[in-house]
């Protein structure tokens, strides 16, 4: 059974179960491994992508629930790797292992997208959902308040 | 292991007399052709350019003027992958934006001195391994390169100098780019060779102590990156391996007939310790892995462990007179001293076992064709990953490939070859086709290499004005060593460096005798980022306190008496006071200190917390922290590294516990093994305290020992002296505290 949806921009079907998570058919299907597992049941926040512009785990996000829709990965977030936060990423060094920082990324994306201005508490609720082993959190607060200061 | 006649040995005689000897000049460095070579290689190697075989060099220089330079060690956010090649390329003049980094493959030349060689990375011993044989490799390149500017240009080589890939004739301002070297083919012979003394002073660094941005961050915002678990190879298959509900278990019947008929699955195949499954796609392993019908034996003597139970008898241990105690370090006197002491005090320290939970999960591909085998992955030691598929594959050594990717975090976990293992029996089971595995978050929490679960006995005795005179530290645990290097166990007379790390110390107390005590209960330990002194410190630094205390004395005071030949130490111990406003901590919230001499790095730390009586959850609030590692080679990569520990050791110290009864974890995935979130993380103010002239210390680590200690410390202070000596602090404990 073949599942048609939008993937950063572009039509695609696959061949999978409708059961299937989204996060492996993204990742291991259609290649796009920036998308990363980390838990499975929605806790990490590591496979975080947009469904027609919000965050979702991609991992309890399945290919059911996609049929027909906007998905973009980190991989679309940006032509050039030149979204205002991948900017920002860079110039704060944020990622240490860098594991997370495509869902942390993807996250503040949404963040950004629903409150251009949020307050540092909302920064810290909105991303909370995020784990980050390697403790680059003061640093993505810092590239995130970067980004709004550039608004 | 293979000998290559040719191939460039780095011979560490001493660091005073160490050099680097080579056969011929294409072997440390290459030029040109063979450069150029290589880089086709590196451009034709799957996935990501992981392929150069073996070069046995450091540095190649291509006729396009462009360097590669190779960085030994596993780059798992610690920033190697840029900090270690820049050594290199700060001694040979390179130009940095002409710079591409080449991770190594599985080769000696690349092992790591600190580790007799073996190719690994860890013990914040990267830098402190490779910052004097790289420089010196830098050095020499330098120096083929002067000479062979020196025959081209027709100028004796005192007249000459360098900038960043450029030779220089200093009389006439004409230039040589190092392409142009590389094209013209003429080389010196024999190679000049360097020590020590030829290297650059601290003051004419360009590179190192430097913010340069980490060459692999670019990759990681747009998810190019390629993690172990981003290997994507030509027909590759996936694999799951089921594994038992306790370690050492073997599967006695298999019914696999609910897994056969999940589409998509190729193949069951029966391992000694579980069950593997290999199909089409990750999502029909993992659910035919799933599906899987076994029932396991019921021999493994890790049954009977029970980590409550465990903790009980270690501490009755550590207080008891252990009669199988080993001496891991003494000075001085202790028995008599402790008679001599007009007081003595003791208290009892203990710890959980907590799970590294790297964000990327155990993960690993492997490819075995005939006469050949191809490992890609997450890995921490590549000698131990090449020594295992030559023993489960039958083949030699010079036919591995280890294929290192960037780790997903290690922590200590990726030095397990448990995953390379499964890899490499599904790999077998299907030649010729790449298998990868990817374990879930269960498989990694439940199946684990935990830090050892311990007890510390710590006994002080002090004069009539309060000085010590005696220190006497028992830590009771399972060894690391004893399963991961039984070798070298054995060779240490039962003594294990990683259990008891930290147990010494730069205090100047008059005797002193730190004591291990192994236990063996058949549950596998394992490392832990900052291991040994990630509790030892816990145990020295709150007994530090719990004296100052009772001798009303000053916490920072005494600490800087008995560091009284430690500048190095003194001076962060008062940056850390002086940021947080130690003095005037009376008038504000409760600040705790404390001090970490681990890994070769100082680190002083002020924590300031809060705590609720009604839940007993504590907030940290603030941290400041001064470092000094002995030379920075990068600021800001230091003072990341630096939050990082602090903010892994919080999360330990606060919430971090894996509980077992009967061999089975209790936990299994963020849910149930909590792990700090933004939310509860403070405000973390660290200063970096740079000692060009010192050896380097590691930093990958020095922030994480000191933490928990601050926090307890801060709780005593504020919350009537009530101490917490116990990791984790969970809410109920520090209920139990307060109300106790």
């Amino acid at each position: 059974m073949t599942t048609a949806f939008v993937l950063n921009g572009k039509n695609v079907e696959v061949d999978a179960g409708a059961d299937t998570p989204l996060l492996w058919i993204i990742r291991e299907q259609l290649k796009l491994t920036g998308t990363k597992f980390g838990c499975g049941i929605a806790l990490c926040g590591a496979c975080t992508v947009h469904l027609d512009g919000g965050a979702v785990r991609s991992c309890q996000t399945f290919l059911r629930d996609v049929v027909h829709r906007r998905v973009t990965t980190i991989e679309g977030l940006s032509a050039n790797s030149d979204h205002p936060l991948q900017k920002a990423w860079i110039a704060e060094q944020v990622p240490q292992c860098g594991y997370c920082q495509s869902g942390q990324i993807m996250q503040a994306a949404a963040l950004l997208n629903a409150n251009p201005k949020p307050s540092r508490r909302e920064i810290v609720e909105g991303m909370d959902g995020n784990i980050c082993r390697c403790g680059t959190y003061p640093r993505i607060i810092r590239a995130i308040e970067r980004v709004i200061g550039e608004i | 292991m293979h000998t290559d006649r040719s191939s460039t040995r780095i011979l560490r005689l001493s660091r005073r007399s160490f050099l680097l000897r080579a056969g011929g000049v294409s072997l440390a460095l290459a030029f040109g052709a063979q450069a150029e070579r290589a880089a086709a290689q590196l451009s034709d190697g799957p996935p990501n350019g992981l392929s150069l075989q073996r070069p046995n060099l450091w540095v190649t220089i291509g006729t396009d003027d462009r360097i590669t330079l190779v960085s030994p060690a596993s780059e798992m956010g610690q920033g190697v992958m840029t900090s270690i090649p820049l050594l290199i390329a700060e001694e040979m003049d390179a130009d940095w934006n002409k710079v591409k980094i080449l991770q190594a493959p599985n080769a000696k030349a690349y092992g790591n001195p600190e580790f007799g060689g073996a190719q690994a990375t860890g013990g914040s011993l990267t830098t402190r391994a490779f910052f004097d044989p790289l420089r010196l490799v830098g050095a020499q390149t330098r120096r083929i390169l002067l000479a062979s500017a020196s025959a081209v240009l027709g100028a004796p080589i005192g007249e000459l100098t360098t900038g960043p890939n450029v030779v220089i004739h200093r009389a006439t301002g004409r230039t040589l780019s190092y392409g142009a070297i590389a094209a013209s083919g003429r080389f010196p012979n024999p190679i000049p060779e360097v020590t020590l003394t030829d290297l650059r002073p601290a003051v004419d660094w360009r590179y190192i102590g430097r913010d340069l941005p980490r060459i692999d961050v670019p990759s990681k915002v747009n998810g190019s990156a390629c993690f172990g678990i981003d290997v994507l190879l030509p027909g590759m298959l996936y694999g799951a391996v089921a594994r038992p509900p306790v370690q050492g278990e073997e599967p006695i019947s298999i019914d696999d007939t609910a897994a056969q008929l999940i589409r998509g699955v190729k193949k069951i195949v029966p391992l000694p310790y579980g069950v593997g499954v290999i199909a089409d796609d990750v999502w029909a392993a993992m659910k035919a892995r799933d599906a899987l019908k076994i029932i396991w034996s019921r021999k493994s003597r890790a049954r009977k462990y029970s980590s409550d139970d465990a903790l009980a008898e270690y501490q009755a241990l550590a207080r008891g007179e252990a009669g199988n105690s080993l001496v891991v370090v003494q000075r001085g006197d202790p028995p008599s001293a402790f008679l001599s002491a007009f007081r003595v005090m003791t208290s009892t320290y203990v710890s959980e076992h907590v799970h590294q939970a790297t964000m990327e999960p155990p993960t690993a591909t492997a490819l075995v064709s005939k006469g050949r085998v191809d490992v890609w992955g997450p890995f921490q030691e590549q000698t131990v990953v090449e020594s295992l598929a030559a023993e489960i594959t039958g083949a030699l050594s010079e036919d591995i490939s280890i294929h290192t990717t960037l780790l997903g975090g290690g922590f200590g976990r990726k030095y397990e070859s448990d995953f390379a293992l499964d890899a490499l029996s599904l790999a077998m089971a299907l030649p010729d086709q790449p298998v990868k595995i990817i374990w879930t978050r269960e498989d990694d929490t439940q199946h684990g290499k935990y830090r050892p679960l311990e007890a510390q006995f710590v006994r002080v005795g002090v004069d009539r004005t309060g000085q010590i005179v005696a220190w006497h530290h028992r830590i009771v645990a399972d060894s690391i060593t004893a399963r991961y290097h039984p070798d070298q166990f054995k060779k240490m007379g039962g003594l294990d460096p990683s259990v008891t790390g930290g147990i010494d110390f730069n205090y100047d107390v008059p005797a002193l005798l730190g004591e291990y005590v192994r236990v063996d209960r058949g549950l596998d330990v394992g490392f832990w980022r900052a291991i040994g002194p990630g509790y030892t410190k816990f145990a020295v630094e709150c007994m530090l306190d719990e004296m100052a205390a009772a001798t009303g004395a000053d916490a920072l005071a005494m600490r800087l008496r008995l560091l009284h030949q430690q500048p190095r130490a003194q001076r962060v111990l008062r940056s850390a006071a002086e940021m947080s406003g130690w003095e005037r901590r009376a008038r504000g919230a409760p600040l705790g200190m404390a001090y970490s001499d681990a890994f070769g790095s100082h680190c002083a730390q002020v924590a300031q917390i809060e705590a609720s009586r009604e839940t007993g959850e504590i907030q940290v609030r603030n941290v400041w922290c001064a470092v000094d590692p002995g030379p920075v080679m990068q600021p800001g990569n230091v003072e990341a590294q630096i939050v990082g520990g602090i903010i892994f050791g919080i999360s330990h110290c606060l919430h971090e516990q894996i509980n077992i009864v009967n061999g089975e974890v209790q936990q299994s995935n963020f849910n149930d093994y909590r792990v700090l979130r933004l939310s509860e993380v403070p405000e973390i103010h660290v200063q970096v305290l740079g000692s060009s002239t010192d050896s380097p210390g590691g930093i990958g680590e020095a922030g994480v020992p000191a933490i928990g200690a601050a926090i307890a410390n801060a709780f005593a202070a504020g919350y009537g002296g009530h101490r917490l000596r116990h990791y984790p602090f969970v809410p109920e404990r520090v209920k139990a505290v307060l109300n106790g």
